[in-house]
């Protein structure tokens, strides 16, 4: 006679470390295999579309700080080239120069954070420390330059809070220098380890017509293979000038599309971060900053959506104007929020553990997914 | 890649009788209007038509258009009576590389609006988030819960209404502000 067997639902988080933030997942269990995850979100929730919609254009920008508080640069860029793009503004050369710096040197910070913690998260202490220690810099070069370290409200709509510290440029690219060879030594330390080999290959698999009907987007999605990078595929900024190339998961270790391809292709994207770092610091022009800054910010009737590279993928802007000071609609799409509602799709019929490994390869971020 | 307007003719030859507008005077982005009761057809017409191929849903909020009367009520707050809400679609094709704005607007009194969700598996999150703020009810959602407020958050109290009022208490407890 068979033993008779029941399901076992289990509670992880909402208080839990590898959720990274307040999550909670509701995981329906048969013995150690999950047959079933049910994400609970909002313990975050700050109703941030509700402030906007109280507050003048200029001051939604410190929110959108506070939503991925890993990325605070890219979401303010988001917005602001939204309401650019709403009221018609162009901004000087050495502002778009300025935010494409910006941008890139955070997408290296959140990444950072990312790997390292995703190494915590399946036992490996040292490259988190490692990785926070070089990230210090990246925050250091933001303090000098705006004097916050995490939420910056630096970008204003047609300019930007302050113009380059002196130091900056020899500061970035001295920092540029200093990390090339610490991403070997993170590959040779975390990436080819052998046992985060066996805990991330073959685990969670993407396939990218899923992938693509889920709406996923960013490093997520380009570790199913797509090579989709709104940076050249809806080109914004002027990230037209540059050269680099869209790192895709290849399933070197595994699968195309498992975690280990999420990870690594976080990797690569460091590298090219740099090299438009590079050109950028090469290129940056002279010039006054805020020239282009409007006396009053008053969008004309209309909508528009505006969607960036965000480092976790695309972040979308919704913005309704009644031609009053302040938005009548500001709707957020952010990356976070859709990645994560793939997870039931990724972990079903893996071991509870590996539940623990596809949630970190989302990196997902809960001031996002909450707002 | 083709315009809104190519798509506009394509929606409208597609299914007679069904009424869309095309609303290109705004400065940034025309819109499609859709009625809200055939929408899951027409997206599937739209994804699976070789034409358009749009496969992604880049987003998908909903809106209240306060465009109905205000009735100003004794304590001097206001509520809405009659109007819109409304739902708004950003499809995008990867394979064709063109993007184009739906909307689909319900009557207040009785906001209800087709599901998309087995279209583009996207839509799932972002309709609960709608249902959830707007109160808009997305009609064969196979779960439409609250996703951002608390599952116990008071019937018929949807934040992002126009003519929300805060609740003084939640659960016994005061709501300061």
């Amino acid at each position: 006679m068979a033993l008779r067997t029941e399901e076992l639902i289990l509670n992880v988080g909402p208080q839990h470390p590898s959720t990274h933030g307040v999550l909670r997942l509701e995981v329906e269990l048969e013995g150690e295999l999950v047959v079933k995850v049910k994400p609970h979100i909002g313990y975050l929730h700050r109703c941030f579309e509700k402030h906007a919609e109280a507050m003048t254009y200029p001051q939604v920008i410190p929110y959108t700080d506070r939503m991925d508080y890993l990325a605070s640069m890219y979401n303010n860029f988001g917005y602001v080239i939204a309401v650019e793009k709403l009221m018609g503004i162009e901004v000087p050369e050495r502002v778009e120069y300025i935010r494409v710096i910006m941008g890139e040197l955070q997408r290296i910070a959140s990444h950072m954070v990312a790997l390292g913690t995703y190494g915590l998260d399946l036992g490996a202490f040292t490259p988190f420390l490692y990785l926070f220690r070089d990230r210090e810099k990246i925050l250091t070069m933001f303090e000098m330059t705006c004097g916050a370290r995490l939420l910056y409200n630096y970008m204003w709509v047609g300019g930007l809070s302050h113009d380059l510290h002196p130091d900056f440029v020899r500061l970035a690219r001295e920092f540029i220098q200093y990390f090339r060879p610490n991403i070997v030594e993170l590959n040779n330390l975390l990436t080819y380890n052998k046992i985060f080999i066996e805990r991330t290959a073959h685990i969670g698999i993407l396939p990218a017509d899923t992938a693509i009907n889920y709406g996923i987007t960013g490093p997520m999605l380009r570790a199913s293979g797509v090579n989709w990078d709104l940076r050249k595929n809806d080109t914004y900024s002027i990230y037209n000038r540059f050269d680099f190339d869209i790192p895709v998961g290849q399933g070197h270790m595994g699968t195309v599309g498992d975690c280990w391809d999420r990870y690594y292709v976080r990797v690569l994207e460091m590298e090219q971060s740099m090299r438009i770092l590079e050109q950028a610091l090469d290129q940056l022009p002279e010039g006054d900053i805020n020239s282009a800054l409007p006396k009053r910010i008053k969008p004309p009737v209309g909508t528009v959506y505006q969607r960036v590279e965000n480092p976790k993928g695309e972040l979308g802007y919704f913005i309704i104007s009644d031609g009053s000071l302040n938005p009548f609609r500001v709707k957020v799409r952010g990356p976070s929020f859709v990645n994560l509602s793939v997870i039931n799709e990724l972990s079903r019929g893996h071991l509870i553990a590996d539940l623990i490994a596809i949630l970190g390869s989302i990196d997902i971020v809960l001031g996002e997914i909450d707002r | 890649m083709k315009k809104a307007e190519e798509i506009f003719e394509l929606i409208k030859s597609g299914f007679p009788g069904v009424t869309v507008e095309l609303s290109a005077d705004m400065p940034t982005e025309p819109i499609i209007s859709v009625d809200p009761l055939k929408v899951h057809e027409i997206c599937k017409f739209l994804r699976d038509n070789e034409d358009c191929k749009f496969d992604s849903l880049m987003n998908l909020s909903g809106v209240d258009d306060a465009n109905g009367e205000k009735i100003k009520e004794e304590d001097d707050s206001e509520i809405i009576k009659g109007g819109t809400l409304s739902v708004y679609y950003h499809l995008h094709s990867m394979s064709l590389n063109h993007k184009i704005t739906l909307r689909a607007s319900a009557p207040r009194e009785n906001p209800e609006v087709e599901s998309v969700d087995n279209v583009w598996k996207a839509a799932d999150w972002h309709e609960r988030e709608a249902y959830d703020m707007c109160g808009i009810k997305f009609l064969n959602h196979y779960d439409l819960r609250r996703i951002l407020m608390p599952y116990d958050w008071e019937d018929g109290s949807y934040p992002l209404r126009k003519d929300y009022k805060n609740p003084e208490f939640y659960n016994g407890m005061k709501v300061p502000y």
